[in-house]
C-alpha cells in the first residue's frame, strides 16, 4: 500500500478537564492539526476502560490515544495516576498477546496546552502514516 | 507450634477427618467448608456444621471440580456469621487472598485450613478413574513423601497442575517460609510418611483447644524442604517449557488463532474465582448488536467473525483479571472447546505481574496494582 495516501484514523478519549479543554482551545486558537482523530470527552483518564481502547483498535482503527491532565492536577485527584498503571498494564498485555502495542499513547495536556494537543495529533498522525494501517482492518478472525 | 495428627492403621483420611470434627466438637469454628464426597462418590465443597457429617469429608481427594474460594467468598463477605475454618488448597487459597484484596472475601473469624497439593484430577477423568481402575489412594499419598508426583497410570493431572510450582503451604504462624502460601492451619504432606501421621502446624492456643499438645516436629524441615524444592523445580521446567510454546503461538497466530475455536460461552469467565463480577458487561445488553451493525462490519473487512467480540472477550478478561491470575487452570477445565485458556493466562499473567513486581495470592496487605499507585513512578509516560 502507498503510505502517502494511507490516512490514519484515531480515535481519542480525552478527559474533560485538561486534555479536551486543551484541545477545544486549539480548536479556537486556530491551531493547525490533522484532521484524523475523532475525539471521545470523557470525565477522567482514570474513567477509560481497557474496553474502550481495545473495541476501536480489534475493529480497525490506527491509533487511540489517551489524554489526561498531567500528574498532580487530575480533578479527581489521582485518575491520572490510575489511568498510567492501566495503559502500562493494557500496553503489556497487547504486546504479550502478538499485538502491537505503540498504537496506543498516553500523553498529559493541560487546559492551556493548545499547542501540545495539536503537535500530539501531528506527531501521531506522521508515526502511523510511517508504521502503516492497523492489520486488524482487514483481520476478520478477530 | 508444630505437631503431628496421629494416623491410626494407616488411614490418613479419618486421622482428617478426625482433626476437623474437633474443630467443631471443641467450639473453635461454628462450620466448616471442606470437600465432601456425596454417597455416590462425586466430590463436592459444603459448608458443615454437623460434626457427624464431616464422616463424608475428603480434601484429600484427587479432584478438583472448582475454586473453592468462589464459595469462600459469598459465605464469608459478611458479619454476622460466626467462626469458619476453611479447607483449601494453595491455588484457592491464593484466589482468596486476591478476593479478599478485591473486597469479595474476609479472612475475619476465618480458620484457612491450608493442605500441601498432590496433584488433582478433572471430574471427568476422576469419574473415569473411579468407574474403571478405582483410585489408588494410598499411592497417591505416599507420593507426598517422595516427591514423584505421578497421576495414576493411564490417566492425566489437570493442566494447571502438571506446571503448578506453588503447590505448598506455609503456616502464618511459623518462621520457616519456603514461599508457600499462608494459611492459619498447614497440613504438611511434602516429605512425610501420612500412613504414620499428619504434619500440621498450627498458632499454640487453638492446639490447646484441640489437644494436640505434644509438640513434634514431624518430619526434618530440611527433608520438606528437599521434596518440595524437587517438586517445584520439575513443575517449574513444565511450566516454562510451556510459557515458550505459548509465547510462540501468540506470536505468531495471534490471540485470535489460539482462541479461534471459543463459541464465547463465558465457562472460562464463570468458574474463574478472580472473576466476580455480577452484571459482566460481555453478559449485557452492550454487545448485542443491531442487524445493520453486524453487515457493516462484514462489509468492512470482507468477512467478520461470529460470535463477535470474542477476543475483545478475552482482552477484556485479561486487562481487568490477569493481575490476579492464580493459574488455577479452572478456566482450562471448564472449556468445552478445550482451548488452553489457563496457559494464555499464565503465559501472559506472569509477564504483565513481573512489570508490577506483583505476585497473586501472596500478601494480603500488599495492595492490587490497579488500584494502588505512586506518585513518582513512571515519570516519562505521557510526556512525550
Ligand atoms: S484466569 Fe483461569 S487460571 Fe487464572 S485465576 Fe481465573 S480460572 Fe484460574
Ligand atoms: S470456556 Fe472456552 S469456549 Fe467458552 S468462552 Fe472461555 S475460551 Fe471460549
Ligand atoms: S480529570 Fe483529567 S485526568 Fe482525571
Amino acid at each position: 500500500m502507498n503510505n502517502n495516501a494511507f490516512e490514519p484514523k484515531i480515535v481519542a478519549f480525552l478527559c474533560n478537564w485538561c486534555a479536551y479543554t486543551g484541545a477545544d482551545l486549539a480548536g479556537t486558537s486556530r491551531i493547525q492539526y490533522p484532521p484524523n482523530v475523532r475525539i471521545i470527552r470523557v470525565m477522567c483518564s482514570g474513567s477509560v476502560d481497557p474496553t474502550y481502547v481495545l473495541k476501536p483498535l480489534l475493529d480497525g482503527v490506527d491509533g487511540v490515544l489517551i489524554g489526561g491532565c498531567h500528574p498532580g492536577d487530575c480533578h479527581y485527584q489521582s485518575g491520572n495516576y490510575k489511568a498510567r498503571r492501566r495503559i502500562i498494564a493494557l500496553k503489556q498485555i497487547l504486546k504479550s498477546a502478538g499485538f502491537d502495542d505503540d498504537r496506543v499513547w498516553l500523553r498529559w495536556i493541560s487546559a492551556s496546552e493548545g499547542g501540545r494537543f495539536a503537535e500530539t495529533v501531528t506527531k501521531m498522525t506522521e508515526f502511523l502514516k510511517e508504521k502503516g494501517p492497523n492489520p486488524m482492518r482487514r483481520e476478520w478472525a478477530v | 507450634m508444630k505437631t503431628v495428627i496421629p494416623v491410626e492403621n494407616g488411614d490418613t483420611l479419618v486421622a482428617v477427618r478426625g482433626f476437623l470434627k474437633r474443630l467443631l466438637e471443641a467450639g473453635v469454628v461454628d462450620a466448616v467448608l471442606v470437600p465432601m464426597e456425596t454417597p455416590a462418590g462425586a466430590v463436592t465443597p459444603a459448608l458443615v456444621s454437623d460434626s457427624r457429617l464431616l464422616d463424608a469429608a475428603n480434601p484429600l481427594a484427587p479432584v478438583m471440580g472448582l475454586n473453592a474460594a468462589r464459595v469462600v467468598g459469598p459465605v464469608s463477605i459478611r458479619e454476622p456469621r460466626g467462626k469458619i475454618a476453611a479447607v483449601l488448597r494453595p491455588c484457592e487459597l491464593r484466589a482468596l487472598v486476591e478476593l479478599v484484596k478485591l473486597k469479595q472475601a474476609s479472612l475475619d473469624d476465618m480458620v484457612t485450613i491450608g493442605v500441601d497439593c498432590l496433584g488433582t484430577y478433572d471430574v471427568p477423568v476422576y469419574e473415569v478413574m473411579r468407574a474403571d481402575d478405582g483410585v489408588d489412594v494410598a499411592a497417591y499419598l505416599a507420593s507426598a513423601q517422595s516427591g514423584e508426583l505421578a497421576p495414576q497410570d493411564g490417566y492425566a493431572f489437570r493442566d494447571a497442575c502438571q506446571m503448578c510450582e506453588k503447590p505448598h503451604v506455609s503456616a502464618l504462624s511459623s518462621g520457616e517460609r519456603l514461599g508457600g502460601v499462608e494459611a492459619v492451619v498447614t497440613l504438611e504432606l511434602f516429605g512425610a510418611d501420612l500412613s504414620a501421621g499428619i504434619p500440621v502446624t498450627l498458632p499454640d492456643e487453638l492446639a490447646e483447644k484441640l489437644g494436640l499438645t505434644d509438640p513434634s516436629p514431624g518430619p526434618s524441615p530440611a527433608r520438606r524442604r528437599e521434596i518440595i524444592e524437587k517438586v517445584i523445580a520439575a513443575r517449574t521446567q513444565v511450566r516454562d517449557a510451556r510459557f515458550a510454546e505459548m509465547d510462540r503461538r501468540l506470536e505468531q497466530e495471534g490471540i485470535e488463532g489460539v482462541f479461534a475455536a471459543c463459541v464465547r460461552c463465558h465457562n472460562c469467565m464463570t468458574v474463574c474465582p478472580i472473576c466476580y463480577c455480577k452484571t459482566c458487561l460481555f453478559k449485557s445488553p452492550t454487545f448485542d448488536h443491531e442487524p445493520l451493525q453486524y453487515m457493516n462490519w462484514a462489509h468492512r473487512k470482507g468477512a467478520y467473525r461470529l460470535p463477535a467480540d470474542t477476543m475483545l472477550f478475552h482482552l477484556t478478561r485479561l486487562n481487568h483479571i490477569v493481575l490476579s491470575c492464580v493459574g488455577c487452570g479452572m478456566c482450562t477445565s471448564a472449556c468445552p472447546a478445550e482451548l488452553p485458556v489457563g496457559r494464555v493466562f499464565r503465559t501472559i499473567g506472569q509477564q504483565v505481574q513481573a512489570v508490577f513486581d506483583y505476585v497473586p495470592g501472596g500478601n494480603v496487605e500488599e495492595p492490587l496494582p490497579l488500584i494502588t499507585f505512586r506518585e513518582d513512578e513512571w515519570m516519562e509516560v505521557g510526556e512525550e
